[in-house]
């Protein structure tokens, strides 16, 4: 993947097909590593399955014989010399947890998480973007959208284009300049 | 800067707006599908998708959705976009990039042509 944002959002679209109706990603930018954990309240993998997952020939899929995902992400982080993990418990849910050293000259840059974020949106299930750099913190928390918009559905262009330039004002004032 | 409180705005905006259209409209909503799992994002799927969400929203269409699936089967050919409207077949574009996003909304989404050098089997 050419953005580590892709990963993400790979990551997360796992989650959506794993039934979570609760996803949060937390991406931190602190002390020359970037961290990013995706947690969700889905269905979860058993002990075994979970001993497999980072093989590509893990997956439930159907439509295809390789599960790319999650070996790709694990990858991304351990070519910059950081690690990678997943928790997972069948009935509660998955974290995945990629450390990506930032320096590093093999680490993809960040890229664009509202791109990304926003892609995401949909009336069943909520997530929560906790992004952070050098202790500056913005959460974009789908919950309080749709509380304030009532009936009107957070997936309908217009306010999937209003939340998107939100995401995007809120990310680069965080980032105060630089890019990550 | 944009915040949360500016949502209620919008939202006015769109309320006014549902409250004039009747209740069949549910019904006759379009629907575009970009696919998004490990093929479909690495072949660019998420611009695609961000693409014609940008074109509908600036056109204020309100009957139609962009939304997005899972793995469509078809690794090779993806971004693919399947076009949903009411009443019609469905059509599945193949390797669609926002360029061609951009000429699928303006023949296919406002004017009703399929656009048949996007199909599968054309590329
Ligand atoms: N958050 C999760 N909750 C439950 N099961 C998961 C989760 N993430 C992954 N899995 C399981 O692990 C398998 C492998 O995931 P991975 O992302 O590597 O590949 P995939 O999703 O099957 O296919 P691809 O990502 O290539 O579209 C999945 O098929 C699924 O069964
Ligand atoms: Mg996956």
């Amino acid at each position: 993947m050419r953005e580590i944002a892709l990963n993400i959002l790979d990551i997360a679209e796992n989650s959506v097909k794993a039934k979570a109706t609760l996803v949060e990603i937390t991406v931190t930018a602190e002390n020359n590593v970037l961290t990013v954990t995706i947690t969700d309240n889905g269905v979860g993998m058993s002990k075994d399955f979970l001993e497999r997952v980072t093989d590509p020939f893990t997956t439930t899929r159907t439509t295809r014989k390789v599960g790319m995902g999650i070996p790709l992400f694990k990858d991304a982080a351990e070519m910059t010399g950081g690690s990678f993990g997943i928790e997972s418990e069948p009935g509660r849910g998955t974290r995945v947890t990629a450390k990506f050293v930032l320096d590093s000259i093999d680490r993809a840059p960040l890229g664009d998480i509202a791109d990304t974020a926003v892609t995401l949106l949909a009336p069943g299930i909520d997530f929560v973007w906790v992004y952070t750099v050098d202790k500056r913190s913005f959460t974009f928390d789908t919950r309080e959208i749709k509380a304030e918009l009532g009936d009107i559905p957070i997936d309908s262009p217009e306010i999937i284009s209003f939340l998107r330039n939100l995401l995007k004002e809120n990310i680069e004032s965080i980032n105060g300049g630089i890019t990550i | 800067m944009k915040s949360i409180a500016d949502i209620k705005a919008i939202r006015d905006k769109m309320q006014a707006r549902i409250v004039n259209r009747d209740n069949s409209d549910a019904e006759l909503e379009t629907r575009i599908v970009v696919g998004m799992a490990t093929c479909g994002i690495a072949a660019g799927a998420r611009p695609v998708f961000n693409e014609f969400v940008d074109l509908v929203a600036a056109k204020g269409m309100h009957n139609v959705k962009v939304t997005r699936t899972g793995c469509l089967g078809m690794c090779k050919l993806e971004p693919i976009v399947e076009i949903f409207v009411p009443g019609e077949e469905k059509v599945t574009y193949v390797k669609v990039d926002p360029d061609k996003a951009k000429e699928i909304f303006t023949r296919h989404i406002v004017g009703g042509q399929v656009v048949s050098e996007y199909l599968i089997g054309e590329q």
